[in-house]
C-alpha cells in the first residue's frame, strides 16, 4: 500500500489541547474488529465525541463546526500506549494530515509516517502560543511545508525535523516496503 | 583497547565474527547491531527480524496488503501465530457468537494456512496471550530481535532479546522480507538495588518505576534493568516489569540473560537441545553490557523505597505507594493541574484524598503482564481461607492453556473455587477488553493488567493497576487494601 503524496498544505487547525492522548482514546478496543484498513473515521475519539447512546458531545472539538482543517493540534505526549496502527488509519480517514504536537510516543510517530500522516514536533512555547492563535481565531490557518520543514502560521515560522528518508518517503510517496524489496538480495546474503 | 568477540547466529549455523573496538557497549547495541542488515544514509536502519510473533487483530491488514503487492511470507518459519486479543474466555469449544470476533480469528486461521505459518489456535494446547506462550514454548531466545503487533512485545526482552511491539504496515514489512526499518533508539539504564520487602513484587516495582519517570518519560529509548533488586526477580518477574517498559514510552526493555534465564529455558519446546544448547549458551553468556558501556540516561532506585503501588489516574505514571495519597494541589506543577484534575473527575476522585478504603467493583487477575502461574499462586495464597466478597466481580483469567493446565494440576483451581473465584480460559481479555469481559461504565476495578486509560477496560469504567496481591485483597474485602494486612 503506498501512501499519498505529501504536497504543500494550507489549512486551518482543530485544536486538542488535551495531554497523554493515548491510542486508546483515539480509537477504543472494541473497534479494532474489522479486518481492513477502511472506515476508522467514524469512530476516531470516539468516546470522547460521542455519549454512550450515540448523541454527539457539543464539548468536544470534532463536534464544533467552528474547527475544522486538515491539521490537529494535540498536547504533548500524543499517541501514547498500544501500538494499534487502527489510531494512524482513524486520523487519516478523517481527513488529517498533519499532528502538531511538543511530543509524541514513538509508535505512533511510525505509525503515521507510515500512512502518510506527518507528526510535526514543536517546542512547547510554539505549541501554546498556536493553541492561542486558534483560540483567537477559529479559521486561523497555518502552511505547513514539508520541502523545507517548515511551519507557519501568521508571521510565526519553526522548522521541523524528519530524518531525509522519510522526508523522501513522504514527497514521492514511496513506503519502506517498496525500499525494504529492493533490498532482498542484501536480507539474503545476511541470512547466510 | 579491549578484543569483543560476537557470534553470529543464522540458520542455526554459528559464525564466529571477531572486531576490535575501542569502546565498550550496552546489552542492547551487541543485539541490535548484530541484526543490521544495513544502515540507510540519513534514515533508519534495516534490521532483521529473527521471531515474529502475530494475533488476530493487528495482523489480518498485513496479509491483504500483502497480498495486494502479489507478495507471500518471505520466511514463514521465523512466524508463530496465536490469537488472543478478541477471543472469549469461556465456552471457548463452541463458534465464538460475536460475528466479527468471529470473522477475525477465522481470518488470522485462514492466512496462517495460505502462508504456512504455526498458529496456535483456540483450544490448542499452546494457545494463550502471545506474550505468554512466546516464553513458555522456548521461542523467545536471548540475542534474538522479535516484534509483534502489540506493544508489550517488551516483555521477551526480560531474556535479553531486543523486543518490541509495531504497527501493522511494519507487521507488512516483516511478512514481506523479514526485516523492519527502524532508528536505533537511545540507551537508558535503570537500576533497582536492594531488596524489595514483604508484599512488594515485580509489578510493585515497574509501577513504581513508571510513576518516577511519568508516562513518556522513557520515549525514545530502550531500557536496560539493572541492579540486585532485578537480578533477584523469577523470570515471570522480569517478564512483568519489561512488560511495562511501554507505559513510560519506552521502545522496549531488556534484561541481561543469567543462570535464572538459562534454568527457565532449558528444556522448551523450542529451545535448543545437546549441543545446539552448549553453543548458544556460551554466546548467551555474552549478552550483557560492558563495564564503562554508556548509556544517553541513567536512574537508580532503592528497592527497599517500594511499597505495594497502585494507580490513581488515567495514565500508568498515576501510582503511588498504596498507603499514599494522591497529590494536593500545592504538590503539582501549575502545568499538570489541567490533566490531572481531568483525570482525577474521570476516576471520581479528590486531590489529596486517600486511596486505601475506595470501593471496588471488580477485580482483574490475568494479562500478558501478570497473567502467568506465580500470578496465579500469589492470588491464590492471598485468598486462601478467605471468602471473596459478594457484591465484587472477579475475572481469573490465565495467560495460556498451559497456565490453565498448571493451575489445576497444582490445585490452585480448588482454593480459588473454595474462596467463591473461579478460573476463566486463555486471553487478553478485561485488560482490554475487546470480548465481552467488560468493566461497566462508573464501576471501579482494581486490575494486574498495564493500562488505566479512560474506557480501557470498558466505555466509562475505571480501572485501578495493582499486583496480583492486592487485586486479591481488594477481591476479599470490596475496597483498595494494602495486602500486606493478610500476610
Amino acid at each position: 500500500m503506498s501512501v499519498d503524496k505529501f504536497t504543500l498544505l494550507k489549512t486551518s487547525c482543530v485544536p486538542l489541547p488535551n495531554e497523554n492522548v493515548d491510542t486508546d482514546q483515539i480509537i477504543p478496543a472494541r473497534f479494532l474488529k474489522a479486518t481492513s484498513r477502511e472506515g476508522f473515521g467514524e469512530n476516531l475519539f470516539r468516546d470522547w465525541r460521542f455519549s454512550s447512546s450515540g448523541e454527539p458531545i457539543k464539548d468536544f472539538v470534532l463536534n464544533q463546526a467552528e474547527y475544522s482543517g486538515k491539521v490537529l493540534v494535540a498536547g504533548k505526549n500524543f499517541g501514547s500506549g498500544s501500538s494499534r496502527e487502527h489510531a494512524a488509519w482513524a486520523i487519516h480517514d478523517y481527513g488529517f494530515k498533519v499532528v502538531v504536537s511538543s511530543f509524541f510516543a514513538d509508535i505512533f510517530r511510525n505509525n503515521a509516517l507510515n500512512n502518510g500522516v506527518l507528526p510535526i514536533q514543536v517546542s512547547a512555547d510554539f505549541l501554546s502560543s498556536l493553541f492561542n492563535a486558534i483560540e483567537k481565531d477559529n479559521a486561523q490557518k497555518v502552511i505547513v511545508d514539508l520541502e523545507k520543514q517548515e511551519l507557519t502560521y501568521n508571521n510565526e515560522s519553526c522548522s521541523f525535523e524528519i530524518n531525509p528518508y522519510k522526508k523522501d518517503c513522504l514527497l514521492n510517496g514511496f513506503d519502506d516496503i517498496d525500499y525494504l524489496i529492493n533490498k532482498k538480495e542484501k536480507i539474503q546474503d545476511f541470512e547466510k | 583497547m579491549t578484543l569483543y568477540i560476537y557470534y553470529k547466529l543464522r540458520n542455526s549455523k554459528i559464525e564466529f565474527t571477531k572486531y576490535t573496538t575501542l569502546k565498550a557497549t550496552t546489552l542492547f547495541d551487541k543485539v541490535w547491531d548484530a541484526h543490521v542488515v544495513e544502515h540507510v544514509e540519513g534514515g533508519p536502519d534495516i534490521v532483521y527480524i529473527d521471531k515474529h510473533l502475530i494475533h488476530e487483530v493487528t495482523s489480518p491488514q498485513a496479509f491483504s496488503g500483502l497480498e495486494a503487492r502479489g507478495l507471500k511470507v518471505f520466511r514463514p518459519e521465523r512466524t508463530i501465530a496465536t490469537p488472543d486479543h478478541n477471543v472469549p474466555t469461556v465456552n471457548q469449544h463452541l463458534p465464538i457468537s460475536d460475528e466479527q470476533s468471529r470473522t477475525q480469528v477465522e481470518t488470522l486461521k485462514a492466512n496462517c494456512e495460505k502462508n504456512k505459518i504455526e498458529m496456535y489456535g483456540l483450544n490448542h494446547p499452546n494457545n494463550g496471550i502471545v506474550h505468554v506462550v512466546g516464553p513458555e514454548q522456548g521461542h523467545t531466545q536471548p540475542g534474538m530481535t522479535m516484534v509483534c503487533g502489540d506493544s508489550h512485545t517488551s516483555t521477551h526482552g526480560a531474556f535479553g532479546a531486543v523486543a518490541f511491539g509495531i504497527g501493522t504496515s511494519e507487521v507488512e514489512m516483516v511478512f514481506a522480507t523479514q526485516c523492519i526499518m527502524q532508528s536505533k533508539p537511545m540507551k537508558m539504564r535503570i537500576t533497582v538495588d536492594g531488596e524489595l520487602s514483604k508484599g512488594v513484587s515485580a509489578k510493585d516495582l515497574t509501577l513504581y518505576v513508571i510513576a518516577q519517570l511519568g508516562t513518556g518519560g522513557a520515549t525514545g529509548y530502550f531500557v536496560e534493568y539493572a541492579g540486585s533488586a532485578v537480578r533477584s526477580l523469577t523470570m515471570e518477574g522480569r517478564m512483568t516489569v519489561c512488560n511495562m517498559s511501554i507505559e513510560m514510552g519506552a521502545r522496549g526493555g531488556m534484561i541481561a540473560p543469567d543462570e535464572t534465564t538459562f534454568e527457565y529455558m532449558k528444556g522448551r519446546t523450542h529451545a535448543p537441545k545437546g549441543e545446539a544448547w552448549e553453543e548458544k549458551l556460551a554466546y548467551w553468556k555474552t549478552l550483557k553490557s560492558d563495564d564503562g558501556a554508556e548509556f544517553d540516561k541513567e536512574y537508580s532506585f532503592k528497592a527497599e523505597d517500594i511499597e505495594p503501588m497502585i494507580t490513581y489516574g488515567t495514565n500508568p505514571g498515576m501510582g503511588m505507594g498504596i498507603t499514599q495519597s494522591i497529590p494536593a494541589e500545592a504538590d503539582i506543577p501549575v502545568s499538570e493541574l489541567p490533566s490531572i484534575k481531568q483525570s482525577l473527575a474521570y476516576m471520581d476522585y479528590q486531590l489529596g484524598s486517600q486511596i486505601l478504603g475506595k470501593k471496588v467493583d471488580y477485580v482483574f487477575l490475568g494479562s500478558c503482564t501478570n497473567g502467568r502461574i506465580e500470578d496465579i499462586r500469589a492470588f491464590a495464597s492471598l485468598v486462601k481461607g478467605h471468602k471473596k466478597v459478594d457484591a465484587i466481580t472477579a475475572w481469573i483469567v490465565p495467560g495460556s492453556k498451559k497456565v490453565e493446565k498448571q493451575a489445576i494440576e497444582e490445585g490452585l483451581v480448588e482454593v480459588l473455587e473454595a474462596s467463591g473465584f473461579e478460573l476463566r480460559q486463555p486471553g487478553c481479555s478485561a485488560c482490554l477488553a475487546m470480548n465481552e469481559d467488560k468493566v461497566p461504565a462508573g464501576k471501579y476495578s482494581v486490575s494486574t493488567s498495564n493500562r488505566n486509560f479512560e474506557g480501557r477496560q470498558g466505555p466509562g469504567s475505571r480501572t485501578l493497576l495493582a499486583s496480583p496481591l492486592t487485586a486479591a485483597a481488594a477481591a476479599i474485602t470490596g475496597v483498595v487494601t494494602d495486602p500486606r494486612d493478610f500476610l
